[in-house]
């Protein structure tokens, strides 16, 4: 038991560094933003919200610069615990509660996985330091290597919120306050891919190819349906969950890219994957930061958070409106901001996989590129629909033709994360050696001939044409022509009564995409009449829902398994002590034989 | 890689490509009338449209923010920077950059749309969010087809006949009748609220702002005629001889576009998702071909 205590405490390499500046980038604004949203809050609460909160950020950077296992694991543990009471920060609703619970069970699932791996790996090293580890995991068979990545994966994929382990984000998120809904989405599931990058990448990698394929796969799927569910969504703070998803997926993309062709050689493709991984994890994390923050304003500003009662908001809070804007233009990947630039990272780096590889790669890597544009069209629908129905239009109630804007604190928390989301797409240049040196750093590659002539030139380029084109056309319409604009009713087919009813609604919005998924969503409505007569119907309501499928085939049923098994264990209690002792030596020898076997 | 001379070519060539589109859209509109026994307005009718709206006052709905306004600026700024990229891809060698800055073109198209489409939401119209809805629908089904082709493209080249070509452009085509608004797909003819999508979308719009719009679409169709002629006219961009053909090309398409349009019925909306999902499964079946070789 001599070498239990770890001897590298802390491990600075380029990647933890970058994760560092990644919570600082977050953790940052949201603090500054948390002061106006916490204002009507008393005293107590506040000093509780803010003690949570530096525990929180600390304990994500512990995570991200700790040396070994243990250290991690125990960050890790304090990061999830924190996590969940600033979920269930509003304890008076019962909605938090639940949504606290789904959290705590799925995270510590998660963390069980990583620590019957953790003990595995160290087992075979004698230590938990990650230089041993490294050293004795290629000494290992095939397959408990495979074992070990299996069981890391799940924790790791559990607390990023791979999909089908997605389940806890659009609970958690949606009931966190908004400026730790800020850092959770932005932040924390990050540190699940930096766990990914960590072990997968500096640690263990590179592994066999079906690692980098398997990741990949389930990036593809993440952001699909991810995405899909958001487009279903109409609680703003939900909808934005659900793109967490989405987004994690695309990273995965990137990373199982990366490992996928550093298995096989190909680094500068590897090279070039991982730094449009990282890239993309950064992004958006500003992003989506960002978009929290903003429903959070719009939250305080109406008490709204379903978008079907919101609308005419950039009227009332224009700042808002805008920071909103510049979020969601980010992510739905529109150039010259910063989530095209990843993307289209990605693109690239499929691209390059397609001409270095052969045979059914080639296949795989197109059809992940389709995948991704797929999945990009359709955030930006799902975005034309969240800031159109929410902040576009007339509004559609009290609430939202009562609103006000922010105060200060609120708006710096947003514009220090919407200035970041503009720097980071036109500025691409400056970004891009950053990223590709710490990608070859994390990855072991000394040289990668990767060219970034292009790739820093035309983000700026396409600004400059917009801006130059945009601007002529604006001042000719400004000062170069006389004709007069007037200002009337919106056409109405000579209705004359046109209001707020009229509008396009969330739900009509999506429904072509609701109708075109409908094997996978599995739509179904209720409606109920109430009539006087046969004639008459007093009162008609018509609802429409969709199927979650994880939900019903995959969790349901584990949770039956789990009433079921439980229900049966019952009669191993039967109160007699001798049986009880018994079952203290079968679980001695049990273990003993485990111990023995791994 | 972007010498200076190259981009002041290209810019020359925005120009008068820009100045050009209304052209075609005047010459598909005459060979349907043609075709369908009828004299029609002359072939410069879309010049005439676009000078009435701008000499014309504008009215603006009571419920518009600065995105209606502004919406109008950024749809005409971002396809003239799209059209930009696809005439500086069209001067390479279409390989691994190339790709890059034509995915990048998408990309452009991208902003356009979405702010027509957030426009469309402006207004407090249900037409406009009907239109929306539904091109923001149409497009993201379209965008896989389109990386694809370009991948198949930037895979196999456009110095030759190919087969993997051949087939990309069959679903680029596919994606061109969507994206410009033809008729299987949508119509530009009609203001009827079950069959709209783009007209919908920008039904509020009127004067000076609905002339950028129109000339925003011509320029739009010009670019996916430009993406079509490389598919299906491999090998003939380059050098003065690519200039003096490049009209020949663009009629011949225009041609075959009006043909497609007079002999297919509209679809419901829904039949679009079969429509694009069949296009989707012959760009694949490109770039099987292309990673074939063939």
């Amino acid at each position: 038991m001599i070498n239990f205590l770890p001897k590298q405490l802390f491990f600075f390499d380029p990647l933890a560094v970058f994760f560092l500046v990644v919570i600082g980038l977050v953790c940052v604004p949201s603090a500054i933003f948390s002061i106006g949203y916490l204002r009507a809050e008393s005293l107590k609460r506040k000093i509780l919200s803010w003690v949570l909160l530096i525990i929180f950020a600390f304990s994500m950077c512990s995570v991200v610069l700790s040396g070994n296992m243990l250290l991690f694991l125990i960050c890790w543990e304090v990061m999830s615990l924190v996590s969940y009471f600033l979920v269930v920060f509003d304890f008076k609703q019962e909605k938090s509660i639940r949504a606290g619970i789904i959290y705590l069970v799925m995270t510590h699932a998660g963390t069980a996985c990583l620590m019957a791996a953790f003990f595995i790996l160290y087992n075979h090293a004698g230590s938990f330091d990650y230089a041993a580890v490294k050293q004795s995991f290629m000494l290992l068979t095939p397959q408990l290597r495979n074992i070990i990545f299996l069981l890391l994966f799940i924790g790791f994929a559990t607390k990023a919120g791979v999909v089908p382990l997605h389940i806890w984000l659009p609970y958690a998120h949606p009931q966190a306050p908004a400026h730790i809904s800020s850092i959770m989405s932005g932040v924390m599931i990050k540190v699940g891919i930096y766990g990914m990058m960590r072990f997968f990448i500096t640690l263990l990698g590179p592994g066999p190819a079906w690692w980098g394929a398997f990741i990949l796969a389930l990036g593809i799927v993440s952001c699909l349906v991810g995405v899909i569910y958001a487009l279903m969504d109409h609680d703003l703070k939900k909808l934005l969950a659900y793109h967490s998803v989405e987004n994690i997926g695309i990273i995965l993309l990137g990373l199982g890219t990366a490992m996928f062709f550093g298995s096989r050689g190909k680094t500068v493709v590897a090279v070039l994957a991982m730094c449009a991984g990282l890239y993309h994890l950064v992004n958006h994390a500003l992003f989506k930061g960002l978009l929290f923050l903003c429903s959070g304003s719009v939250f305080k500003a109406s008490g709204l958070r379903d978008m079907e009662k919101m609308g005419g908001l950039i009227k009332k809070m224009p700042m808002t409106a805008l920071f909103f804007l510049i979020g969601a233009m980010g992510i739905s990947a529109l150039p010259p901001l910063n989530g095209f630039v990843s993307e289209w990272l990605t693109f690239q780096a499929f691209f390059s996989g397609v001409l270095e590889s052969q045979g059914w790669v080639k296949i795989f890597m197109v059809l992940s590129a389709a995948a991704l544009a797929m999945t990009s069209g359709l955030a930006a629908a799902c975005f034309v629909k969240a800031f159109g129905i929410s902040f576009l239009g007339s509004p559609r109630s009290v609430r939202a033709q009562d609103a006000k804007e922010c105060g200060f604190s609120m708006k710096a928390g947003m514009a220090l994360l919407a200035i970041p989301v503009i720097l980071f797409g036109i500025g691409a240049g400056f970004i891009m050696p950053i990223l590709l040196s710490i990608s070859r750093a994390a990855l072991g590659v000394e040289k990668a001939d990767i060219s970034v002539r292009l790739l820093s030139v035309l983000p700026a380029m396409i600004a400059v044409i917009l801006l130059v084109i945009g601007s002529a056309v604006f001042l000719w319409f400004r000062f170069g022509l006389r004709n007069k604009r007037v200002s009337y009713n919106t056409w109405d087919c000579g209705y004359y009564s046109l209001d707020s009813r009229n509008e396009y609604t969330a739900t009509a919005f999506s429904k072509p995409f609701r109708i075109a998924f409908s094997f996978f969503l599995l739509p179904y409505r209720k409606s109920e009449k109430i009539r006087d007569s046969f004639y008459h119907v007093r009162k008609f309501t018509y609802e429409t829902h969709t199927t979650s499928v994880f939900k019903r085939f995959l969790y349901e049923p584990l949770l039956r398994l789990i009433y079921s098994t439980a229900f049966k264990m019952r009669k191993l209690q039967p109160g007699s002590i001798h049986l009880y002792i018994f079952y203290i030596f079968a679980t001695l020898v049990g273990l003993i034989t485990i111990a023995a076997i791994f | 890689m972007m010498p200076i001379n190259n981009l002041i070519l290209v810019t020359g060539q925005v120009i008068l490509l820009v100045l050009f589109a209304p052209l075609v859209s005047g010459f598909i509109r005459k060979i349907k009338n043609n075709l369908r026994m009828r004299k029609g307005p002359s072939v410069l009718q879309p010049y005439y449209n676009v000078q009435k709206l701008i000499s014309k006052d504008e009215v603006i709905s009571r419920h518009a923010s600065w995105i209606f306004l502004a919406a109008p600026v950024i749809v005409f700024a971002s396809i003239i920077c799209a059209l930009f990229l696809v005439l500086l891809a069209q001067l390479g060698p279409f390989g691994n950059n190339d790709m890059a800055i034509l995915i990048a073109a998408f990309f452009v198209l991208g902003l356009g749309r979405f702010f027509l489409a957030l426009a469309g939401l402006d207004t407090a119209s249900s037409f406009g969010g009907m239109g929306s809805s539904r091109e923001m629908f149409i497009s993201s089904f379209a965008e896989p087809i389109a990386f694809v082709a370009v991948f198949v493209l930037c895979m196999s080249g456009a110095d030759t006949f190919r087969i993997s070509t051949l087939l990309a452009g069959f679903a680029i085509l596919m994606v061109t009748l969507a994206e410009t608004s033809r008729v299987p797909v949508d119509n530009q003819e009609t203001h009827l609220e079950l069959t709209m999508v783009h007209e919908a979308m920008v039904l509020e719009y009127s004067g000076r702002s609905l002339a950028l719009i129109e000339l925003a679409s011509h320029t739009k169709q010009i670019i996916f005629f430009i993406l079509l002629s490389w598919y299906f006219f491999p090998s003939m961009t380059g050098g003065v001889w690519g200039w003096v053909i490049f009209p020949g090309k663009i009629a011949i398409i225009s041609l075959a576009i009006a043909l497609i349009e007079l002999s297919v019925a509209k679809m419901r909306l829904f039949r679009v998702v079969d429509f694009l999902s069949f296009s989707f499964f012959i760009a694949l079946l490109a770039s099987i071909a292309a990673g074939l070789g063939i």
